[in-house]
């Protein structure tokens, strides 16, 4: 479970993070929305001990973020940063091994070998192994870098806007494998999103934020409501429900 | 494969140095002539040895530096680092002038890591959407320092001294005066323990971070074989250009940037790069030699230009 407790966050004086209070259990995926600088990517980054925590306390199961070390949490917890932008020219296979580093240690062995190759079959990345990072399209890149978080084979996995760049296809395909993980895998996903309809089709459990607080917190259909597309997002869209789940009508 | 290539390639080169020099020797004199003999053991095989060692050190600690720079228009050799190193020979000479090599050499060491330290310092908040910013900056850097070497030993009546440390040149090396440079290639062989570390540390910090890397560590012990190896070729043979700019950059417009699996070739092609303009420049003027640096300069920055033009997208 990963536990925060009491956090806030500021960068030079200015409050980012406040009264952040969440639990986020083992298994599922929990979709983080909110509106441009709510504050979603610090949160993550404070979870995955990427900036310094402050106040307040974050555990992931019995790890303590700021004492524990690095390479520890590096095999319970894996993150795809929004920024994460590669300018080394690695190869797509080359790049997905990297995901092995906390097990291999510099050495890769035979089972590293074999769950890069299962992770790119997954990833529908094998014919574009040999590629460059720098030599394929930005959606093909995108899905290279969730693979790469992805063949950590951590129980955690944060992922912040991974569907830029992704075509609806891309979209749809990436959120079913995430879901298949969660389901059968056994993995605690938390995704920031864009579209809250991704959010809506996909996720266990929908986390909403707003200028640095935590508004809304529940599953989807009783969470995306017209009401929370005013207050929070501050449009009158309007929501359908269709098969039990809400859909914003854009 | 092609790995055995470049071994062969370079093996080839050592032997054409071998045999190429003022005096004539052919390969059976080496072992019935006892002058030749002497001639070989003492003068041409250290030669080739220095320019092998050198040219893969600077290959190999010029990749590691545009790491560490995230950038890769930079080279140690012109950054700051090698004005450093020639700036702490020089202090060392002038202060304590009877001390022995090995203090001014570990003086030298040190400040090059400050040197290149400094200019991490220097290049860390500039945007990464200007690319070109970086070398620019390290240019002024190294210029900078390069101005106070100069005014330093204006100031101590030194400045034939100066000459022999900013222009590399291989002329002077005898057995006996060139064995710093074996500290200088231990070093950059060193670095293939950390060429993983070091290639995670090119997906930016916060992906090497979450793959419980320890960025700082990786950091200072790629800038140390930086520092040695930069200070090593300085104090034994003046500075080197380019070769740790073009070298890298071929490297991984072909092959990419693991640096575990790229690292040799870096070195193979740096050696024989540096091996075959040392070649050069004692035959095309011989009996005359032009210095290796010189060579590597007009060679090197050829090179550098296409590379610009060739491949404007990446920085
Ligand atoms: N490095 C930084 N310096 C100053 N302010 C920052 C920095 N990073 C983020 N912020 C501010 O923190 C707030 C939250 O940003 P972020 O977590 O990226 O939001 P989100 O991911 O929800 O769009 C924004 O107001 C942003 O301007
Ligand atoms: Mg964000």
């Amino acid at each position: 479970m990963i536990s925060i407790r009491g956090v806030k966050h500021s960068i030079q004086g200015k409050p980012i993070l406040q009264d952040i209070n969440l639990d986020l259990p083992r298994g599922g995926v929990t979709a983080l929305i909110g509106p441009n600088g709510a504050g979603k990517s610090t949160l993550l980054s404070l979870i995955a001990r990427l900036q310094p925590l402050g106040t307040g306390t974050i555990r992931v199961d019995a790890l303590q973020i700021g004492s524990c070390s690095d390479a520890a949490l590096a095999r319970v917890l894996a993150i795809m940063p929004q920024s994460a932008q590669i300018s080394a020219r690695l190869r797509v296979g080359e790049a997905v091994m990297m995901g092995r580093y906390p097990w291999h240690r510099g050495r890769p062995g035979k089972r590293d070998g074999e769950i890069v190759e299962e992770t790119l079959r997954l990833f529908s990345l094998t014919s574009l192994a040999d590629r460059f990072l720098d030599e394929i399209s930005g959606g093909q890149r995108q899905r290279a870098m969730v693979a790469m978080a992805y063949a950590q084979e951590t129980d955690y996995l944060l992922l912040d806007e991974p569907l830029n760049n992704l075509d609806i296809a891309a979209s749809r395909h990436l959120m079913r494998l995430l879901r298949q993980m969660a389901d059968t895998g056994r993995k605690s996903i938390v995704i920031v999103l864009h579209d809250i309809n991704y959010a809506a089709a996909f996720a266990d459990r929908v986390v909403v934020m707003r200028e640095g607080r935590i508004v809304a917190d529940g599953a989807p259909g009783a969470v995306i409501t017209p009401a929370l597309m005013a207050d929070v997002f501050e449009t009158d869209a309007k929501v359908h429900l269709v098969d039990d789940r809400p859909v914003v009508l854009v | 494969m092609r790995l055995w290539l470049g071994l062969v390639g370079v093996l080839l080169l050592a032997v054409i140095s071998l045999f190429i020099g003022v005096i004539p020797l052919s390969p059976r004199d080496v072992f019935t002539d006892p002058e030749a003999t002497r001639l070989m053991l003492t003068s041409r095989l250290p030669r080739t040895l220095a320019a092998l060692l050198a040219g893969a050190a600077l290959a190999i600690t010029g990749q590691i530096m545009q790491v560490l720079a995230r950038n890769r228009f930079v080279e140690p050799m012109t950054a700051g680092a090698g004005q450093s190193a020639a700036l702490g020979v020089l202090l060392a000479t002038l202060l304590i002038p009877g001390a022995p090599v090995w203090i001014k050499m570990c003086l030298a060491a040190a400040t090059t890591l400050a040197g290149s330290v400094g200019l991490l310092v220097l290049i860390r908040p500039l945007p990464p959407t200007q690319p070109l910013l970086v070398p620019l900056v390290a240019l002024i850097y190294g210029g900078l320092i390069g101005a106070a070497v100069n005014f330093v030993a204006y100031q101590g009546d030194m400045m034939q001294y100066l000459q022999v440390w900013l222009t590399g040149e291989l002329s002077g090396v005898l057995k006996g005066r060139y064995e710093l440079l074996w500290i200088a290639g231990v070093a950059a062989a060193a670095t293939w323990f950390i060429a993983g570390r070091i290639t995670l540390l090119n997906l930016g910090d916060d992906v090497a971070r979450s793959l419980g890397i320890n960025v700082r560590n990786v950091t200072a012990a790629g800038l140390l074989a930086v520092s040695v190896v930069t200070a090593m070729v300085v104090v034994t043979l003046g500075a080197i250009p380019f070769v740790g700019l073009v070298v890298p950059n071929l490297v991984s417009r072909r092959m990419g940037d693991n640096l575990p699996r790229t690292l040799p070739f870096t070195a193979l092609i740096g050696a024989g790069l540096v091996l075959a303009a040392d070649i050069c420049g004692r035959t095309i003027r011989a009996p005359f030699e032009v210095p290796v640096a010189a060579v590597i300069g007009v060679v090197g920055a050829v090179l550098f230009l296409i590379l610009l033009y060739r491949e404007p997208r990446h920085g």
